[in-house]
């Protein structure tokens, strides 16, 4: 039992204080995400009318989204990012699993050299000229695999992942070994299941980070029908390309709907990951807990 | 005498064969399994480091590795020596050191902040909105950052009302840093505070009730007891935070930047971009991408170095 002492009134003010700037502090920073989703259901011309602060859709409309989704790249390239997600996150696991199993093994000589070979390349790396050429001398180039493959594995999850590892007690293990089981057995059979918290985080961090990329796509990738979602949403949001926006619709009717539908297209993007955070978000902090060990 | 150590260096050298030949007797499945790992590695992080070595070519990929005219340190006198240089090299430790001297302390302050309230559904809303906008790619960032601050956008309007001066924010060379930064801390406030949430929660209770015994108000206990119990973290943040300087956020930057304001928003890193991929320069393009790794590299080097003989805190 905690004893009650009377807290004074500087102590009640300071927390009155310290709450309410906090309070302040997360509403202006979910307003620009809230104000995206209002300005995505308004009509432009209200838009334009309004003096830029909206508390619900002036002149509420779902005409955006009708145009956005009539465009057929905006589909198109949720297609490509969900074979970059999906293929992406497989092989992540699988490799990033392996390696980490490997490094959180006991009593294996080539472990310490290996293991500082793959620290290094977290502090330093050729840059992105090298790295382009290698990746198109690999003839990775125009082809969707260049958002997979050369990122395969992230070090910085992969170290991660070998600290779960390595906290799983050695007596778990110890059946399989008794048994003559292989390494795989161990692995799937052993170790995944008891550490389906860490894959289900590493799986995430990595799904995001493939849901999000865009860079290596530019990079590698010539034909608009391969682009990932987020290089048609660079079209549409910073190169401001009409003809992205207007697809599949004509000029007039994208001016009309104008801004408004660069909001929609911001929503559409950014929604699954909105929908999955809320229930991920403790697994989401137990990742960096788990990273946090390390540092 | 001489050949009872002769002796016993080869019984050490034949035991030192034979303890890697059991080594490789017992873990050869183990060693097979983690080829693919070891093939990534090899392809897609050192082989580009090798061929880094262009930096120190006229490279054409016409002529390839093996056929370009080697020119030694050519590419990096040129890199020094042209006016790019100051401009690219200010612009860069600008951008990236006022991101670091706001951007640093204000996951501290917000995980100090936090720590202090008491009510859990306050504490868990202001976690939840501040940790979203890290998920939250960076094209649609600056994409609303540039809806924001256009002179129909919220911001412009807005300064625009204040200033009268309605113009696009984006194309004012004076503005580009603001603008860079706060929307860095709006992405990252709130995920990096985590970490230091996790290290606040690991201090020990008992301190603060002897200083409450000792009528330490707030505000002292955040200074005495809080801050330096979470002090390897934040040095080790800090480590990791210097061995970015060099690279600020260049995706982000690309994304933002036109030429109208480039004397302010061109950095190191953008620079090897259009270098190489608008004007084909490869090698010495490479050069300057190398110059700015082989900087990362030694920043976060020295750093490690003066915290361990300092502070006894280390990366490795």
């Amino acid at each position: 039992m905690k004893n009650k002492i009377k807290k004074s009134t500087g102590e009640r003010a300071f927390d009155a204080v310290n709450t309410t700037l906090l309070i302040l502090i997360a509403l202006v920073m979910i307003y620009p995400l809230y104000y995206v989703l209002v300005a995505s259901f308004s009509t432009y011309n209200s838009l334009i009318k309004s003096n830029g602060f909206l508390l619900y859709p002036s002149e509420f409309t779902i005409e955006a989204y009708k145009m956005a989704f009539k465009n057929p790249m905006v589909l198109r390239g949720y297609a490509n990012t969900m074979f970059a997600v999906i293929v992406g996150v497989a092989v992540n696991l699988l490799l990033t699993a392996i390696g980490a199993y490997f490094l959180s093994r006991r009593d294996v000589k080539l472990q310490k050299p290996i293991s500082i070979l793959i620290v290094i390349t977290m502090y330093f790396s050729g840059g992105m000229i090298p790295f382009y050429f290698t990746v198109k001398g690999f003839g990775l180039e125009g082809s969707l695999w260049s958002l997979v493959i050369p990122t395969a594995i992230n070090t910085f999850n992969l170290i991660i992942m070998k600290t779960a590892f390595s906290e799983i007690p050695h007596s778990l293990e110890e059946s399989v070994e008794i048994d003559g089981g292989g390494h795989f057995i161990m692995l799937f059979k052993i170790i995944m299941p008891l550490s389906k918290a860490t894959f289900a985080v590493i799986g995430l961090y990595y799904a995001v980070a493939h849901w999000n990329a865009w860079f290596n796509a530019m990079l590698f990738l010539k034909e608009r029908t391969q682009f990932p979602i987020q290089l048609i949403l660079r079209e549409i949001l910073i190169q401001n390309n009409m003809q992205g926006m207007s697809e599949g619709v004509g000029f007039a009717e994208a001016n009309y709907v104008g801004e408004t539908i660069k909001y929609a297209i911001i929503v559409i993007s950014t929604l699954p990951i909105l929908i999955v955070y809320p229930f991920m978000q403790k697994y989401f902090v137990h990742g960096v807990m788990i990273g946090a060990v390390k540092g | 005498m001489m050949n009872k150590r002769a002796a016993r260096t080869a019984i050490s050298q034949k035991t030192k064969q034979g303890s890697w030949r059991r080594d490789f007797h017992k873990n050869w499945k183990l060693y097979l399994m983690v080829i693919p790992v070891l093939m990534f590695y090899a392809m897609f992080c050192y082989k580009p480091m090798y061929g880094a070595l262009i930096a120190f070519q006229n490279f054409s990929p016409r002529l390839g590795f093996w056929g370009s005219e080697w020119i030694g340190f050519d590419n990096f006198v040129h890199f020094f020596t042209s006016p790019d240089f100051p401009k690219l090299l200010k612009n860069t430790l600008t951008i990236s050191i006022t991101t670091l001297i706001f951007g640093f302390p204000a996951p501290i302050l917000l995980a100090l902040f936090l720590n202090e309230v008491k009510n859990v559904h306050v504490k868990k809303f202001v976690q939840t909105t501040t940790y979203l906008p890290h998920f939250i790619s960076v094209v649609v960032v600056c994409g609303m950052v540039k809806i924001f601050v256009s002179p129909q956008g919220i911001i412009g309007m807005l300064v625009g009302a204040l200033t009268g001066n309605n113009s696009n924010l984006l194309m004012n060379p004076k503005l580009f840093l603001p603008i860079y930064v706060i929307s860095e801390i709006w992405q990252s406030v709130g995920w990096d505070s985590i970490i230091y949430l996790a290290a606040l929660s690991a201090v020990d209770t008992e301190q603060y009730e002897a200083a409450d015994i000792d009528g330490a108000g707030r505000f002292s206990k955040i200074f005495y007891i809080t801050l330096p119990s979470i002090q390897t973290t934040t040095i080790t943040l800090f480590i990791l935070a210097l061995g970015r300087v060099m690279n600020v956020g260049y995706e982000k930057i690309m994304l933002l930047y036109n030429p109208a304001i480039y004397e302010t928003s061109d950095v190191i890193s953008t620079y090897v971009y259009r270098l190489g991929f608008e004007t084909q320069n490869w090698g010495f393009s490479t050069a300057v991408g190398l110059f700015n790794s082989v900087c990362n590299l030694a920043l976060i080097v020295g750093a490690n170095t003066i915290s361990k003989k300092y502070k006894n805190v280390s990366l490795w």
